[in-house]
């Protein structure tokens, strides 16, 4: 009954941190505007937050390229368990119209797992909305073992190694 | 004795689930307010729970202890108010867990950490003083700080403190994190410095710090209560009202910087708090 009620919560709360590798902000606009009034994404109990350490999900829009790929493994690091990634937009999904260029990488799986991919150039909130949902799913089907994953101080582990 | 222990047990149950509720509550009307339609009333809980049931990542040791030290401090408070105890007692015991909030934060090296740390020590300086001087003033009154002989009391006492209860509104304000002095932690969705003071708790001990507020929360509120104690009709509508302006408030001011809230805070609250006192001395 508890691992319902905590995969209840999961899917009823997740949090966002959103990361824009180098978008050229298209995809970041409709981000942002699935908080406005107009789609009000906190009826589903969205939060934006800003910082790593508090989001359940993470959404990537943009190539990822040799700069900025640190960054983003290092903020999918810090993400504690249970988390789902969304790479939202032609960019992040394989480079797009940038796939070519010498510096960059390639769509946002090059680097780290993502879980749903929102194609669009840009995409629309509408489907960024449907992308996050679907990332709910794997909440859904998550048992409560996936605990011992890591050391309670992760994250002074990396800082040493 | 067995009274004791039932009044502790409901108290620790009570407080929180209606602490989250008050939450929820205030995020549907301040949705409402900006024109959007807001999360269900039980979001706070369903948070919480979520934070509880994350992997526990942490920075050092002296956080985890932290964040436990506030979440006690803060249920004692509540369930020593709620036991009739000594009205400073309570205070102090609220402040050692406010203190320890900040000292979790300290511990951090993080940049943002440290500046939202300084911010929740200069927000507690604001209001510290206003909550003793009220204390002061109900003891004047009433010639007891014990809770007990506070609710006994045959008049409201809003009618005696009026001003002490406006200074009171400023620390209600600051406590419960509304606009104009949010400045560390705001129930909106901030990023950064505003948010500096929680950068570094995370899952459980994001949701421990959750579940103190609900308590620091419910103990402002039943403190506001008090004013008018001699009625349950008066005691919820004179709640209700608080808490109605305080969203207003939130939403319709925007956040100043810490001159200005420790000048206005220690400004206007001493002021009124000073012009009550001596009425009450002087009559």
């Amino acid at each position: 009954m508890f691992e319902q009620i905590t995969r209840g919560s999961r899917v009823k709360s997740p949090w966002l941190l959103h990361y824009d590798c180098s978008s050229c902000n298209g995809c970041d606009i409709e981000v942002i505007a699935c908080l406005t009034p107009v789609y009000d994404i906190e009826r589903f109990g969205i939060i934006n937050v800003g910082n790593p350490l508090h989001a359940d999900i993470l959404l990537v829009t943009g190539a990822v390229n040799h700069r900025n790929r640190k960054v983003l493994e290092n903020l999918y690091e810090q993400m504690p368990h249970p988390r789902v990634v969304i790479a939202i937009g032609s960019c992040a999904l394989s480079g797009g119209v940038f796939r070519e260029a010498y510096n960059v990488v390639g769509g946002v799986d090059k680097v780290i797992a993502v879980d749903v991919y929102v194609p669009g150039c840009a995409a629309k909130p509408e489907a960024i909305i449907d992308g996050v949902l679907l990332g709910l799913e794997k909440f859904k089907k998550l048992s409560n073992n996936w605990r011992g994953v890591g050391g309670i101080f992760r994250e002074a582990e990396t800082n040493e190694s | 004795m067995i009274d004791t222990i039932l009044v502790v047990a409901a108290t620790l149950v009570a407080a929180p689930l209606l602490g989250g509720l008050i939450s929820g509550l205030d995020r549907i009307a301040t949705a409402r307010l900006q024109s959007r339609v807001g999360p269900p009333v039980v979001q706070p809980f369903h948070d919480v729970i979520k934070l509880l049931n994350k992997e526990p990542v942490a920075v050092n040791v002296w956080q985890v202890f932290c964040a436990y030290a506030y979440l006690s401090a803060s249920m004692i408070a509540v369930v020593l108010f709620a036991l009739g105890s000594d009205l400073l007692l309570v205070l102090f015991t609220q402040a050692v867990g406010a203190v320890f909030l900040v000292v979790g934060a300290l511990s951090s090296t993080s940049p943002y950490s440290l500046v939202g740390a300084h911010r929740e020590l200069l927000q507690t300086l604001s209001y510290e003083p206003l909550l003793v001087l009220v204390a002061v003033g109900i003891y004047l009154q009433t010639g007891s700080f014990k809770i007990a002989d506070t609710r006994a009391w045959g008049a409201p006492l809003l009618l005696k403190l009026p001003f002490l209860y406006a200074a009171l509104g400023l620390v209600l304000t600051i406590k419960l994190r509304k606009s104009p002095f949010d400045l560390s932690t705001s129930h909106h969705g901030h990023q950064e410095i505003v948010k500096g003071l929680l950068t570094d708790y995370s899952g459980p001990f994001l949701a421990f710090v959750e579940i103190g507020h609900w308590f620091d929360v419910i103990l402002l509120l039943w403190l506001c209560s008090l004013f008018w104690a001699t009625s349950w009709t008066g005691m919820i509508l004179l709640v209700a009202v608080t808490y109605a302006l305080e969203v207003v408030t939130d939403n319709v001011t925007a956040r100043m910087n810490w001159r200005w809230m420790l000048g206005y805070a220690w400004a206007m609250g001493l002021t009124l708090s000073v012009v009550n006192l001596i009425w009450l001395h002087v009559r």
